[in-house]
């Protein structure tokens, strides 16, 4: 029996209602999460009542094996503004971790950051920013990172300067049924194995969702993701990020899906419509990171001094993506002029681009031959227009004949998590 | 400045009052407890109280370390708020630490640090006002950070895993008005700085930084001298060869370089190293593996959020191009260096690295209509 422990303020709280005028300072009740999170034994369930509750510090919790619990997304709200201390809303550095049915508003920095945990379950949880998209709000709404065995769902972000549901360098992953919103990119899965992403909802960011690889992270090779029956509508919310935040920068206002330097990845059931620049865009590295947004991998600092000097693990090719029976639609009709490619690009197509946009970059050493070496499989995927705008070639030989990726690759196998595994019949893992 | 109490001094004046203690105990009346020795406690639960430990006869007029508490103090600190601090350290009887040349000293179990933080008082000239005790104890297992805050009476201080901030008030002798509210970090935040791959280690208790003189009571002294012959240090070579940090604040002491390179190595480096908590933005600020290219030269941040317009962590000859200095001279969280433990700007450290900054050979890292060498800024120096 797991053993469940009152917030302290509970009982005052509950005295309030009787004695008028009676309330606990929002230091003293920071200050009793606080220590009930430093305190917490293995097994504990520490339930937040009703209310929004005043933070001006990170709240952080190193405890294995704690659950977190609200009475709702909209009724226990954890206010972080005007916070005076600290890059985080709630910090969690722990294993066997659950928060479920809280919101968290208006961090200095990123909203719920989870480090290196294993079996990690955000269920209904909210991030936003109430003053919406602001390039000073915190890069991450729901930002787990090097984690393994995770479950985000049932989940809302909104307005964060970077990604609202961020999974990074972590594996086994299921991110379902959340709604991501008026932040610069609505997911994004990044250095990341073994990833399902299904039933979520991206619409009104910049950019819908990112299945991708970055250089300069300690893991690399993220590869074997299924994004389907999502929901990936009208992504045309101005990139707001800051230059500093660095690639995210330069995510073209108006993108749906777009998959980066990665391998097996597998696309189907999703509707995928009316974002303005893109529907789907696939590419490599190269095409996807403006040459002066990030420095070249082997030079760069960061590969120098935490890597070995010139760091060779990471390949920015996107190889083995298999998009199929996808609803896609009314991409394109309003490409994101910022970008002078996008803008050079949509005036040679009269103003509008197409659903599917391919850059075609190949890597020359593949032994695959023929049209299509890198093994992008495009299949029913309705009426979308495709373009495969020969980035390497300078745009000299582009393909706009879908059929010629009209390929099958394999089903990808379906990604098994404790939490879902175990879950009642009914409850998780229901079908779509 | 606090009275400190020697180590001879106050063993001599311990032995006495241990055997008074003894005949109390004896009589069954004394439960008063700082007569005796220091009590490690090396297993939770803590002591509520700091006066449990033993480890001060009296806070009257400043702290009186019980026998076998040792002072000490630091070349170049980390900067806290202008907060005064006071260090102390203890070993159970035989126990010493092991040296080493770089990185903390090798302590056993059963070392005791505990770092008192004071401000002056308002109204009471000359006076301070203790506000806080940091432990560090190396337990059985690992070492554990333990806060205690003082009363007003100043007469006790209580373990607070989460202590209230502390409102601060006072003027420097410059007249200059300090008001601001003191962020005692609580102990989930001791780790943010003090691990390093997920240990928690000590971290200024280095050979560089302990290699200076102290003014003991009874004399001054080598502090590795003095450690060794009390017995809690082994293995120190001839102090020709000790590696010893400059004062950042003594132009006579270093190098402008090397008086920088000690300043950001401890107040940046327990994060900006290999296995810190900012390990992974690749820059590694210890002052023992300097390397300019590894200072964020033309580096983007990682994940800085907004720094202002400026681009890269450190512009050499360009002191406001660079968010290094940016970073130091904000008070907002998520903008500032360091991300806890900070709540005033540190204006003669920023003119330091200021001052270095600018003493690099100019580069550009490719910003447009950057003079080489511009001597003014915009925003007017400290």
């Amino acid at each position: 029996m797991r053993n469940v422990r009152w917030f302290m303020f509970v009982c005052c709280l509950t005295a309030c209602l009787l004695v008028a005028g009676c309330r606990q300072s929002p230091e003293a009740i920071q200050r009793h999460l606080q220590e009930q999170l430093i305190g917490a034994k293995a097994g504990d369930v520490i339930e937040l009542p009703e209310g929004k509750f005043h933070f001006d510090r990170t709240l952080s919790l190193t405890v294995d094996k704690v659950t977190l619990r609200g009475k709702g997304m909209d009724k226990t709200i954890l206010s972080f503004a005007g916070q005076k201390e600290g890059a985080q809303g709630v910090l969690v550095k722990a294993n066997d971790f659950t928060i479920e049915d809280i919101a968290i508003e208006d961090p200095a920095g990123d909203a719920l950051t989870i480090q290196g945990g294993t079996n990690i379950t955000v269920r209904r949880v909210r991030t936003e920013w109430t003053r919406g998209p602001n390039e000073n709000n915190g890069p991450y709404g729901i930002y787990p990172v090097e984690c393994k065995n995770l479950l985000v769902e049932e989940s809302i972000a909104r307005d964060a300067a970077d990604a609202g549901i961020y999974v990074g360098q972590s594996e086994n992953v299921v991110i379902r049924r959340n709604r991501s919103e008026y932040n610069v990119d609505g997911y994004e899965i990044e250095n990341s194995e073994n990833v399902d992403a299904y039933d979520n909802v991206a619409t009104h960011n910049t950019g819908g969702m990112g299945v991708f690889n970055l250089p300069n992270l300690p893991r690399q090779d993220g590869k074997h993701v299924r994004v389907f029956n999502n929901q990936i509508i009208d992504n045309n919310t101005t990139n707001f990020a800051p230059k500093s935040l660095g690639p995210i920068h330069d995510l073209p206002t108006g993108t749906g899906i777009y998959v980066m330097a990665i391998k097996e990845v597998e696309a189907f059931g999703n509707k995928i419509q009316g974002n303005g620049t893109v529907n789907v865009f696939l590419m490599n590295y190269n095409t996807g990171v403006s040459p002066d947004s990030l420095q070249k991998t082997a030079e760069s600092q960061i590969t120098q001094t935490v890597f070995k000097p010139g760091d060779t693990r990471f390949y920015p090719y996107t190889q083995q993506v298999f998009f199929h029976d996808n609803d896609i639609s009314g991409g394109g009709k309003s490409p994101d002029s910022r970008m002078d490619t996008i803008k050079a690009m949509a005036a040679a197509l009269g103003g509008s681009l197409p659903d599917i946009q391919y850059d075609g970059v190949v890597d020359p050493k593949w032994a695959r031959k023929g049209d299509n070496p890198g093994q992008i499989c495009l299949m029913n995927n309705g009426a979308a227009t495709f373009l495969n705008f020969d980035a390497a070639g300078n745009m000299k030989h582009p393909v706009s004949d879908v059929k010629k990726y009209g390929c099958m690759l394999p089903a990808l196998d379906a990604v098994s998590i404790p939490q879902t595994v175990n879950a009642k019949p009914g409850g998780a893992a229901g079908t779509p | 400045m606090m009275r400190v109490y020697s180590f001879m001094r106050s063993r001599r004046a311990g032995a006495a009052l241990i055997a008074a203690a003894c005949v109390a105990s004896v009589l069954g009346g004394c439960g008063f407890s700082r007569q005796k020795e220091v009590r490690a406690i090396l297993a939770e639960p803590y002591p509520k109280k700091l006066s449990e430990w033993r480890l001060f006869r009296s806070t009257r007029d400043g702290l009186k370390p019980n026998a076998r508490v040792v002072p000490y103090d630091l070349n170049t600190p980390l900067f806290s708020d202008y907060a005064s601090k006071y260090r102390y350290v203890w070993m159970p009887a035989g126990a010493s630490a092991e040296y080493r040349d770089d990185g903390p000293f090798e302590f056993p179990v059963g070392t005791i640090f505990a770092k008192t933080f004071a401000f002056p008082a308002e109204g009471r000239r000359g006076d301070e006002r203790l506000i806080e005790t940091r432990l560090l104890v190396h337990t059985n297992s690992g070492w554990v950070p333990l806060p205690y805050i003082w009363n007003k009476e100043e007469d006790e201080a209580f373990l607070r895993l989460v202590p209230d901030p502390v409102e601060i008030h006072w003027s420097d002798a410059a007249g200059k008005r300090r008001d601001f509210t003191y962020q005692i970090p609580n102990t989930n935040e001791c780790h943010e700085c003090h691990d390093n791959n997920k240990v928690l280690l000590p971290i200024g208790s280095k050979a560089r930084n302990l290699n200076k003189t102290y003014a003991y009571e009874d004399g001054a002294e080598n502090q590795i001298v003095r450690l060794t012959k009390v017995g809690y240090l082994r293995g120190a070579p001839a102090l020709d060869s000790i590696p010893r940090a400059p004062k950042w604040n003594d132009a006579s002491d270093g190098t402008l370089a090397d008086r920088a390179k000690a300043y950001l190595d401890n107040n940046c480096a327990h994060c900006h190293q290999p296995g810190g908590t900012a390990g992974y933005t690749g820059v590694d600020f210890r002052s023992t593996h300097f390397d300019l290219s590894h200072s964020g030269i033309c580096k983007r941040p990682n994940s800085a959020g907004v720094m202002g317009e400026l681009q890269f962590d450190l512009v050499p000859g360009h002191p406001d191009e660079s968010i290094l200095l940016y970073r130091m001279e904000s008070i907002a969280p998520k903008a500032m260096m360091p991300q806890i433990g900070r709540a005033v700007v540190h204006e003669e450290g920023v003119a330091l690295i200021r001052e270095w900054i600018a003493s690099l050979n100019s580069q550009s890292c490719g910003l447009p209509e950057l003079r080489p060498n511009a001597q003014q800024s915009r925003r007017s120096g400290f």
